[in-house]
């Protein structure tokens, strides 16, 4: 048997007739961190739907430890172990905090990490649990995006920029919560606009430029300038 | 004088309850579904014909027969979601307001063909003609234990959408379906989930329509206008409201036929139009 592991081969996403994800492969193991980087519009989210799922129309082949999900609905998919924590949070405006996240556990595979022990991580969540979701400042409602993937016992967890909108002490907060997840043998897929703190936090990186892969590997193999040039084009 | 005037009131208050359990099923259905189902007066008459068949069928109490009703009417909800409404859902929105219409003739039609076009009345046995006096008023005990029925059903709906785990499924779903499938809920579970609730609305309001009034197959379109407007009055996703949006109904029908018989009808629309044109949020919007 191979090794636990999350396997994006070939996939193409489609708007239409419009390719926003171009032949792309991608993967990560068990209990590592690996980044995808790319500028606005580069089809990074696009990517992230299409391994849950939710993408319109997609082409290639998607597969966690060894079977193919890539034909399989959202909510199976999550049930099996993917979860997304999405761009733009997605949390229910008017259910409270609480209520969000015992969805998490509820639906999910609730082996993993317990209502109480998101509000250890999180104690502000706890202080507002009764609150609707809509109310909290973004870095909470974050908190409580973060916390709902995590109650849903994941064994891979994708991050649709995590930090946008955030205060530079709050993307430092979570940002330090990524190793424990990882050491717990989840493996991460970490998207981001920004460069430097994603690739810091991770082991490996995919950098997409228009859809397509322009540069992959370990983030000390190359020097910023040849980052920089994958990531805008040139 | 005052007496007429406070009578009046009453009964206007008394009928807002059965508009109540006409329009508790259409709120679920908007607020949770987006949709509107224009055959639900129609759902409403059908189950009035069944628990008549199984009632008269069976010797059965009218309230025993609802009591047989209600899983049905909850795995008819069920399936008609899944197996129907469901596959027109999401695709644009006339096409679940052309299937349900189409759905509310194939039904006018067909208890048209069964049962002939005679007005029929639900038997109530003891409690038709009971009067109680309340307050020097002799006020009827169906009309009463209607009210009370609505409030209870409003009480528990509540109690189940805010308090309870189905509750918070079905409105996170209705927050954002595309988020519920996010964490693994799976929306068409949760709708027709959803759906059976307002089926089991549905054969409570066919129970005391039924032994309110009567009901004949062209009965349906004049309860869902009823429903409807009660929804919009009392503000859409606002159990309560719905209560209120059926009681300011009742009340401007009874001081509309006291003014003049023909008034009646009229005056409940035009108020629903004048609280419509002044508070186009309704009276108690949820969010
Ligand atoms: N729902 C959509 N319909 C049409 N085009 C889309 C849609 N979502 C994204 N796109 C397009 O696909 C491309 C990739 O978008 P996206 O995956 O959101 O990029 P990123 O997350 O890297 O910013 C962009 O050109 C964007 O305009
Ligand atoms: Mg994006």
């Amino acid at each position: 048997m191979s090794e636990p592991r999350l396997t994006v081969e070939g996939v193409s996403v489609y708007y239409g007739p419009f390719r926003a994800v171009h032949d792309v492969s991608l993967t990560v193991g068990a209990g590592e961190i690996v980044s995808v980087i790319g500028a606005n519009g580069a089809g990074k989210s696009s990517l992230l739907k299409a391994i849950v799922g939710q993408a319109d129309r997609c082409e290639g082949r998607i597969a966690m430890n060894g079977a193919d999900i890539g034909r399989m609905g959202t909510p199976a998919i999550v049930r099996a172990g993917v979860a997304l924590v999405p761009e733009g949070r997605r949390l229910f405006p008017n259910l409270t905090v609480e209520e969000n996240l015992s969805l998490g556990w509820r639906v999910g595979r609730r082996g993993g990490p317990r209502l109480a022990d998101v509000y250890d991580i999180f104690p502000v969540l706890k202080e507002r649990r009764s609150s609707p979701a809509r109310v909290l400042s973004g870095g909470q409602q974050q908190m409580v995006a973060l916390g709902r993937a995590l109650l849903a016992d994941p064994r891979f967890l994708l991050c649709d920029e995590i930090s946008l909108g955030l205060a530079p002490t709050v993307i430092a907060d979570l940002y330090a919560l990524l190793p424990g997840i990882r050491d717990r043998g989840i493996g991460i897929v970490l998207v981001e606009q920004d460069i430097g703190r994603s690739l810091r936090a991770s082991t490996r990186f995919y950098c997409m430029l228009e859809g397509r892969i322009s540069l992959s590997g370990s983030p000390d193999a190359f020097d910023r300038e040849t980052i920089t040039r994958s990531y805008f084009g040139s | 004088m005052v007496a007429a005037i406070v009578n009046t009131l009453v009964q206007g208050v008394l009928i807002g309850g059965l508009y109540a359990l006409f329009a508790l099923g259409l709120s679920l259905s908007v607020g949770v579904m987006r949709a509107v189902n224009v055959a639900h007066g129609d759902f409403i008459v059908v189950v009035s014909y069944l628990l008549l068949s199984i009632a008269t069928g069976f010797g059965l109490n009218i309230f025993l027969a609802l009591a047989l009703v209600l899983p049905v009417a909850f795995l008819g909800g069920f399936a008609l979601q899944r197996y129907l409404l469901q596959r027109v859902s999401g695709k644009a929105v006339l096409a679940p307001l052309l299937v349900t219409f189409g759905l509310a003739i194939i039904i006018q039609n067909g208890l048209l063909e069964g049962y002939g076009a005679d007005p029929r009345v639900l038997p109530g046995g003891a409690l038709e003609t009971k009067v109680v006096s309340i307050f020097g008023m002799q006020l009827g005990l169906m009309p009463l234990v209607t009210l009370a029925a609505a409030i209870v059903l409003i009480f528990a709906l509540d109690r189940l959408l805010y308090k309870s785990q189905v509750g918070a499924l079905i409105r996170a779903v209705s927050d954002d379906p595309g988020a519920a499938s996010l964490i693994g809920l799976s929306p068409n579970q949760v709708y027709g989930i959803a759906m059976g609730i307002v089926g089991m609305t549905v054969a409570v309001a066919a129970c005391f329509m039924g032994l309110r009034s009567n009901f004949d197959p062209a009965s349906g379109p004049g309860n869902l206008l009823i429903a409807f407007e009660s929804v919009v009055l009392g503000g859409l996703g606002s159990l309560w409201g719905t209560l209120a949006g059926g009681v300011v109904l009742g009340v401007a029908q009874g001081v509309g036929g006291q003014i003049d018989f023909a008034w009646q009808t009229l005056a409940g629309h035009i108020v629903f139009l004048a609280v419509l044109a002044v508070r186009p949020q309704g009276l108690f919007p949820r969010y």
